[in-house]
């Protein structure tokens, strides 16, 4: 691809075009989707940003200016730090594990088996399934009195599932102390055991569109290029290390970002499962601004609130968007 | 990597990812669900009400919001609806109810529509601090109107419910329903016979109870707090037994500072009640709804549920008679309230229709009608027994009513009466962390700084 740099044609030179029918035919089709975009997608961004620094807690809106002091109230109460620190790990769990699984399932179906389509659709369906419907059949097979630990005889006691309050994290006491980082071993700095609990229905539910992202990335890789390698002495275990993983990367960055943004404002999964949690084991931003908003009345904060959320999907969208236009300039 | 392959690639990809755009949004649509409240059935969709006058174009219409539609209560709402559209030929009162207990999921809706300016005619809102702070002490002035002595007659309520639907300027805003009991101790019969046990009088009864129900392979205390605000009910009533009725009032008004060392004596015996170690309460009570741990005293696995007399139309509802009910450990003589009452908002669009069945809902008649099917008593203090022919009051609740005319009466700050929505929100998010790390000193100094610039 790098080569063709040297070729490439130059930009065109811009010309006046003449207005014909076509072109103001297209304009008019395509003004009214761009015209409410603009409205009731930047304009509510625009909006929401603007009543994140005013002083609007209580019914009555009032618009003077608070600055970032909603900001600074959001990111020094407890609870919205360990929103953030469940986002992050329930980001890292879901979509490595939805990757991981996913990549493995169309490897097997990547064998050219028999009922090939069966399995492709069992493993998709769940996909097609409302979070709220997932949410709440794993909310019952994961609770403590039902559920699992009944059909496979395990002890309610030992096994919480959703109901477990324990953050695991590095040991206090360690060399962590010693060079001032000791704060790393504290619950903010861990894994909640019932946010697990979570991951399991998330990953139930997307692993299988993993799937058919990367079958179908794995049937764009022509046979040439295995046998190419098999010729040379390639190990199999080497082809797909070397060979075949390089050629996915563009599905691997394609699933990252379309889990990631799920997994960034996941709501109705946690709500139908455990809302907020024991210790906030379960909470996310969103149940935070939901409630922020809607039952405290604070909306300037609640606004604070969706913006970090939308700053957090943006350093996620925003790079890949970059990154897209660049494989599609140099194509 | 070969040019065309890689085309390839990318138009599969391409349709996959508009697979997915079009199935995202059927997934990321609100799917509203409740985040608090005893609530089984997450919905949307309004009750199947009898509203068949709403296809009357010669009725004016009025559209009640509330959370009422399932069991007792959306009965008896829906009766005294009918008795009132029968006795209004003009009219038709609909009830537009979300579900989702304790108003989970309709109070925002009806929040969203108060501040876009559509309000509903009238709607549900809890007495105290929920409707003051929430609708009329606003700093651009209250959204509701005042009601005048042709709507609700104060003479007709006791003094301190009319002060807690009164607003800043001394006028009345709501009209309640019904009273709830909030401080209440249910138990099974038969498991404190077989014990030898009498229901606790005082937190130290409590554990030494709970102490013998637990050797005797019985969990003493169910909880359901899949909504924090169950469990924050039992700390409310360890309180109350705590700091006595003048000292829990004073929390809400600042006479009482939460660094009060008594606080910390709640804060360690709510402590000791929850702490595993003890095992004195259901270890699955984060994953249980309150009725589902009400159901745990009717199948004999618990002994005992503090609850809100709600907990009295459950057991109802499930043919259970072998319960007994006593004012929580150490609250004898204190009545926690909490009432559902209705507002008129200022930009209701029919006036006048929403006056008239707020007139309704205040008289003795329309409440002794009502209360015995919502398992609440009547807050107008006129109102008497049910007229013949009616559904009558039952033991519990006619024990209510003379507890209701004796009793300290204190609001509930759970239920909306005792602080503004901020604060509870604060306090349930103490809350929420306490019951896992149960660390007293820190709950303690959180529940200082949430009460900062809320104590009225």
């Amino acid at each position: 691809m790098s080569t063709r740099v040297a070729d490439r044609p130059r930009p065109p030179v811009r010309r006046l075009r003449v207005p014909t029918f076509d072109r103001a035919l297209s304009i008019s089709l395509i003004a009214p989707s761009i015209i409410a975009v603009a409205i009731f997608v930047y304009g509510l961004i625009a909006w929401t940003g603007f009543v994140s620094t005013t002083k609007w807690n209580s019914l009555s809106p009032d618009y003077s200016s608070d600055g970032l002091n909603n900001f600074i109230t959001i990111f020094n109460y407890p609870r919205f730090q360990l929103d953030l620190r469940n986002t992050v790990v329930f980001t890292i769990f879901f979509v490595g594990v939805s990757l991981a699984i996913g990549l493995f399932l169309a490897n097997l179906l990547d064998r050219k088996i028999r009922g090939e389509g069966v399995f492709r659709s069992i493993f998709l369906f769940p996909m097609a399934i409302s979070f709220i419907v997932t949410g709440v059949v794993w909310k019952w097979l994961l609770t403590p009195s039902s559920g699992v630990n009944l059909l496979l005889g395990l002890d309610p006691v030992q096994n919480k599932w959703l109901t477990d309050p324990a953050v695991l994290h590095i040991p206090t006491g360690t060399v962590l102390n010693d060079i001032g980082l000791g704060f790393l071993s504290t619950n903010l700095w861990g894994v909640p055991i019932a946010l697990l609990s979570i991951v399991i229905a998330a990953v139930w539910q997307m692993s299988g569109f993993v799937m058919a992202l990367y079958l179908a990335g794995l049937r764009g890789i022509p046979d040439e290029l295995r046998e190419a390698a098999r010729v040379d002495g390639a190990s199999e275990l080497g082809i797909f290390r070397h060979v075949v993983l390089p050629l996915l990367t563009p599905v691997t960055v394609t699933a990252i970002i379309i889990l990631g943004h799920i997994s960034l404002k996941i709501y109705d999964l946690t709500v139908a499962m455990s809302p907020t949690g024991l210790g906030f084991s379960t909470d996310f931003p969103a149940t935070y601004m939901w409630q922020t908003a809607f039952f405290a009345n604070q909306f300037a904060r609640a606004a604070a609130v969706a913006i970090v959320m939308l700053v957090l999907i943006a350093t996620l969208i925003v790079p890949y968007l970059i990154w897209n236009r660049r494989q599609q300039v140099s194509q | 990597m070969d040019r065309s392959m890689s085309k390839r690639l990318g138009a599969s990809l391409a349709v996959v990812a508009l697979l997915v755009l079009a199935c995202g949004g059927t997934t990321a649509t609100p799917t509203p669900a409740p985040s608090a409240g005893p609530t089984t059935a997450p919905t949307m969709a309004p009750s199947a009400a009898p509203t068949s006058c709403q296809s009357d174009a010669t009725k004016t219409p009025v559209e009640v919001q509330g959370w009422w539609t399932t069991g007792g209560e959306a009965n008896g709402f829906n009766k005294i609806i009918a008795d009132f559209n029968a006795a209004n030929p003009t009219l038709c009162v609909y009830n537009a109810a979300i579900a989702g207990g304790a108003g989970s999921v309709a109070q925002g809706r009806i929040k969203a529509a108060v501040l876009a300016g559509l309000p509903p005619d009238t709607f549900q809102v809890h007495m105290g601090h929920e409707l003051l702070d929430t609708y009329v002490n606003l700093p651009g002035g209250s959204v509701m109107s005042p009601l005048g002595t042709d709507i609700i007659d104060p003479a007709q309520f006791p003094a301190g419910v009319v002060k807690i639907i009164s607003g800043s300027d001394g006028k009345i805003y709501s009209v309640p329903l019904n009273i709830h009991r909030a401080n209440e101790l249910w138990y099974n019969k038969a498991i404190f016979t077989a014990n030898n046990l009498t229901a606790p009088t005082t937190w130290a009864e409590f554990e030494t109870d709970a102490t013998a129900l637990k050797a005797a392979g019985i969990t003493p205390l169910a909880i359901g707090d899949s909504g924090i605000w169950a469990n924050g009910m039992v700390f409310e009533t360890v309180l109350i037994g705590t700091l006595g009725a003048d000292g829990f009032l004073g929390l809400w008004t600042g006479a009482t500072s939460w660094s009060d060392p008594k606080v910390t004596d709640a804060l360690n015996e709510y402590k000791k009640i929850l702490d595993p170690a003890n095992g004195w309460v259901n270890t699955d009570h984060s994953s249980l709804s309150w009725d589902q741990a009400a159901d745990k005293l009717i199948d004999g696995s618990a002994a005992m549920t503090i609850m809100g007399d709600w907990a009295n139309g459950e057991f109802t509802a499930k043919n259970f008679t072998g319960y007994g009910w006593a004012p929580a450990p150490g609250n004898a003589t204190i009545y926690q309230a909490l009432s559902d009452s209705f507002g008129l908002p200022v930009k209701a669009p029919h006036q006048d229709g929403a006056k008239a069945f707020l007139a309704y809902l205040a008289m003795a008649t329309t409440q002794a009608i009502f209360n015995p099917y919502k398992g609440s008593i009547a807050a107008n203090v006129t109102s008497g027994d049910p007229p013949a022919g009616e559904l009558q009051y039952s033991d519990y609740q006619k024990s209510a009513q003379a507890d209701w005319k004796t009793n300290t009466i204190v609001p509930s700050m759970e239920h909306g009466a005792a602080a503004n929505p901020a604060w509870s929100s604060a306090i349930n998010d103490v809350l929420t962390s306490f019951v896992t790390d149960l660390d007293v000193s820190a709950a303690q100094a959180a529940l200082v700084t949430a009460a900062a610039g809320f104590t009225q």
